[in-house]
């Protein structure tokens, strides 16, 4: 039996609001319910406020590079397929530094799971524009508005035919835990943008902005549909919907690496005849 | 008649089979007894240009490529023009009578004639094959070999073309000294460098390898996909260069023993990859086959322009070896004690080649598989005390490493400055420890420095000093040097870093002149010495057109910096 003392109560070093807390405790639920124990489960990070989660709960983690969360997981996902990875960072940290490795994983359909805490701004160096910032917002380095259209997440990994699309947001803890679970138990890769408030550095993207926006995808809304799940990505404004935007049940990178059926590749021995006979192909 | 080497060289347009002849050709001859040494000499384009397939083959050991040409196989009329200066006193040039070109040493073949366009190639082989006086059945065997039994009938018509060849040159009587032939030759492998190293990394237990396409080191990662399955591990082609290097991190965390492969502008994108390995105290290896920088500089041509930015990579303070291979043979072992390395000391280890080596055909004994290149950890706890501290404070700055899931043990890695445990900390009596914890790895390097090779006789008038792929040609310089009766000894590294001066100082401070011998406009190796000994090589010969270097380049350059 798996509970939440198990992973553990440290202090944090985020601000007091910040939506960080509410998502490491849905994450630690989440695990939880899905009676995941801390050495069963991999977290990687980059850089950021959000990276820094790992660092708050009790598991096996890899805190790497601003940007590399994704590239770090699944070299290790692949090293040992029998964890459940997670990789958690920011906006920043995976829409725009690593924004590369997105469109990668997503092709590549790699079994384990993106959280990224979006709070459309950075955190940790005081209140750039992120790639989810909206345009026109007025920040310390963009003092005459951000020039540039947000980046929406959501859109394009649905367009990538992405295997498990959600959004949710740190306001509705229930809520959230169910998606983190839902996205964990999900064969292949599975992106959930977890909306939340800045307090200290995004003065429009507040609590209560979100609070007022957000709605729970009804119950007959089909995910598994991607005309629909496309529209839905893009609704955004006055009405956000939260929940599993899109699904599929594609096959994963690791179907194609049979290998991998034998579990971890350490300790595994290293067959110098069949090495012998390959080098005799030289002669 | 016959002779003891010569040099062979197939030029012609990329598109034209040069290739496909020159390894059919090359094999033959190892097949045969004969030592060779391959250099590719290629224009970054798939059709047209100049390309060159050159072979230099011999009854004895060789170990450096020659400049001068002994028997020129033509395949377009540019590559007479193009190489007529470097023909020897007795060469024999191999033309299409069609070309209507007339010279003593010309050998025009009638190639519309005799054989369909297609098969011209093949035809120019059997030429050549006949020319050298190797077995025609034995010729006949690598090219069916090389072009498998996908099509029948393009097989037949293959040995058709080659077996007309053979006759035609032989009623030709034309006089060319055949090779002296071998009774009982040892079957030996013909290889190249990168395939030396993917042949490494396989007896060392490689089991992931992530890399991006990039010449000239791309080989080494297509020569593992072929073998990934059979052998268990997982080769993948990632999105860029600082995400295989982060992949390859994240495996070998996970306890995969892992590697990246690349060039210089590859690399350079690594970086901070190679900064996180060295924080993270994760084991990789690093393989970096070099070509003329900066930027895309030349992409299929040769240089050791970056051992300056190999030795700096990667912010930060981090022990780190690097060896340089000079040699198929040393690509082969040095990538074993790569991986060993890399797991014994928990830091980044690389293996700095160039195009000529990567793609440089000898013939080597088989390598000996019998004893493995090291134990690799399985990641079990042999009685660790509780809880386990990834970054656990020892005496020689080694800390037992676990893998995540392996076993309860949680295992934290950090990119910040980290307690023992791996949690990012700002408690700077901690951050002291930590940098002094990694340094101390640096011993363990130290310890385990191969030194630089020396050859010939001791207190020499002139020592010639290189490091990496220009070590047969320096030692081929040195012998030419002594046959005109100077006292010449030979220093090779083949690994560069660190750098242990009581291993060779006195070498050097001993030697009347000191020479370095260098692909690169600067002197890098000379520079690094200097700031690690204070001794300083004023003299040196450096090749930094793209070219590699060569016995008669040294020799060129020795004359220019000492008149000898």
């Amino acid at each position: 039996m798996v509970t939440l003392d198990d992973y553990g109560t440290f202090e944090t070093a985020w601000c007091p609001g910040c939506g960080n807390a509410s998502i490491l405790q849905a994450l630690k639920q989440a695990f939880v319910g899905l009676e995941l124990k801390p050495q069963q489960i991999l977290l990687v990070s980059g850089i950021g406020q959000a990276a820094k989660t790992p660092h708050y709960l009790r598991a096996n983690v890899f805190n790497g590079l601003h940007g590399r969360a994704l590239p770090v997981a699944t070299g290790a996902k692949l090293a040992n397929p029998d964890l459940t990875v997670i990789a958690e960072s920011g906006d920043g940290c995976n829409y725009g530094e690593g924004g590369n490795h997105f469109l990668a994983a997503i092709r590549r359909n790699i079994n384990l799971t993106l959280l990224v805490h979006n709070n459309q701004i950075y955190g940790l160096t005081k209140g750039q524009a992120s790639p989810t910032t909206p345009e026109g917002l007025i920040t310390k380095a963009q003092p005459q508005g951000v020039p540039s259209a947000p980046f929406n997440p959501l859109a394009v990994a649905v367009a990538l035919q992405a295997g498990f699309v959600a959004r949710g947001f740190s306001g509705m803890a229930d809520h959230l835990t169910r998606l983190i679970q839902e996205a964990i138990s999900h064969q292949g890769f599975s992106l959930v943008d977890i909306l939340q408030p800045c307090v200290s550095f995004n003065k429009v993207n507040t609590y209560a902005w979100y609070k007022k926006r957000c709605y729970e995808l009804p119950d007959d809304y089909d995910p598994t549909k991607w005309e629909s799940a496309m529209k839905k990505a893009m609704e955004w404004g006055e009405r956000i919907p939260v929940g599993v935007i899109y699904q599929n049940r594609r096959p994963t990178f690791e179907d194609h690496f049979p290998l991998l059926k034998g579990g971890p590749l350490f300790g595994r021995n290293v067959d110098q005849e069949k090495i012998r006979q390959m080098m005799e192909g030289f002669t | 008649m016959s002779r003891e080497s010569l040099n062979i060289v197939i030029g012609g347009e990329a598109g034209q089979g040069l290739v496909t002849i020159g390894q059919i050709l090359a094999k033959g001859l190892v097949r045969s007894g004969f030592s060779i040494v391959v250099t590719q000499s290629y224009q970054s384009r798939i059709r047209g240009g100049h390309n060159t397939y050159s072979i230099r083959a011999g009854c004895e050991d060789l170990s450096a490529s020659q400049e001068s040409i002994d028997l020129l196989v033509a395949l377009d009329a540019q590559s007479v023009a193009t190489h007529q200066q470097e023909l020897s006193a007795e060469a024999l040039v191999v033309v299409d009578s069609n070309w209507n070109l007339t010279a003593p040493s010309f050998f025009a073949v009638p190639f519309k004639e005799l054989v369909a366009d297609r098969y011209a190639n093949i035809f120019a082989l059997g030429v050549a094959g006949s020319l050298l006086g190797l077995s025609e059945s034995l010729l006949e065997r690598v090219l069916e070999e090389f072009f498998g039994h996908k099509d029948p009938a393009m097989n037949e018509a293959n040995r058709q073309a080659l077996k007309k060849a053979y006759q035609w040159t032989i009623e030709q009587s034309i006089f060319f000294p055949k090779l002296e032939p071998l009774s009982n030759p040892p079957a030996r492998l013909m290889i190249n460098g990168n395939e030396a190293i993917a042949l490494g990394a396989l007896s060392a237990g490689i089991k992931f390898l992530s890399f991006y396409p990039m010449t000239p080191a791309t080989s080494i990662a297509l020569f593992l996909a072929t073998q990934a399955e059979k052998l268990g591990l997982i080769v993948e082609q990632a999105e860029d260069e600082i995400s295989a290097v982060n992949m390859a991190i994240g495996s070998s965390f996970a306890g995969a023993p892992s590697m990246v492969s690349t060039s210089g502008g590859g690399f350079a994108l690594m970086v901070e990859g190679v900064s996180l390995a060295g924080m993270t105290e994760t084991p990789l290896v690093v393989v970096v086959a070099q070509r003329p920088g900066p930027a895309t500089g030349l992409p299929t041509r040769t240089e050791q322009g970056d051992l300056d930015f190999i030795l700096h990579s990667g912010h930060g303070e981090f022990p780190r070896a690097v060896f340089t291979p000079g040699t198929v043979e040393e690509c082969f072992h040095l990538t074993r004690q790569a991986f060993d390395l890399a797991e014994s000391a928990q830091t980044p280890i690389f293996l700095l080649t160039d195009q000529y080596l990567a793609d440089s055909y000898r013939a080597v004994m088989p390598f000996d598989l019998t004893t493995p290149a090291y134990k690799a950890p399985n990641g079990e706890n042999t009685g660790l005390t509780k809880p386990y501290r990834r970054y656990a404070l020892t005496e020689n700055g080694l800390s037992p490493r676990l893998f995540p899931g392996r076993t309860e043990d949680l295992v934290v890695a950090d990119s910040d400055e980290h307690t023992e445990d791996g949690h990012l900390t700002e408690d700077l009596s901690v951050r002291k420890k930590m940098v002094e914890k990694r340094l101390a790895k640096g011993k363990l390097l130290f310890s385990r420095v191969i030194p630089p090779e020396f050859s010939g006789e001791r207190r020499p008038d002139i020592l010639l000093v290189g490091w990496g792929s220009s070590k047969g040609s320096v030692e081929e310089a040195a012998e030419k040097l002594r046959s005109g009766g100077k006292k010449v000894g030979t220093l090779h590294f083949s690994q560069v870093w660190p750098m242990v001066s009581e291993q060779f100082l006195p070498l050097l401070d001993e030697a009347k002149e000191v020479i370095m011998v260098e692909g690169n406009a600067t002197g890098q190796l000379a520079r690094l010495i200097r700031r690690e000994t204070g001794f300083h090589i004023t003299k040196k010969v450096l090749r930094y057109d793209g070219l590699p270097i060569t016995p008669e380049y040294i020799l060129r350059g020795v004359r220019t910096e000492s008149g000898a």
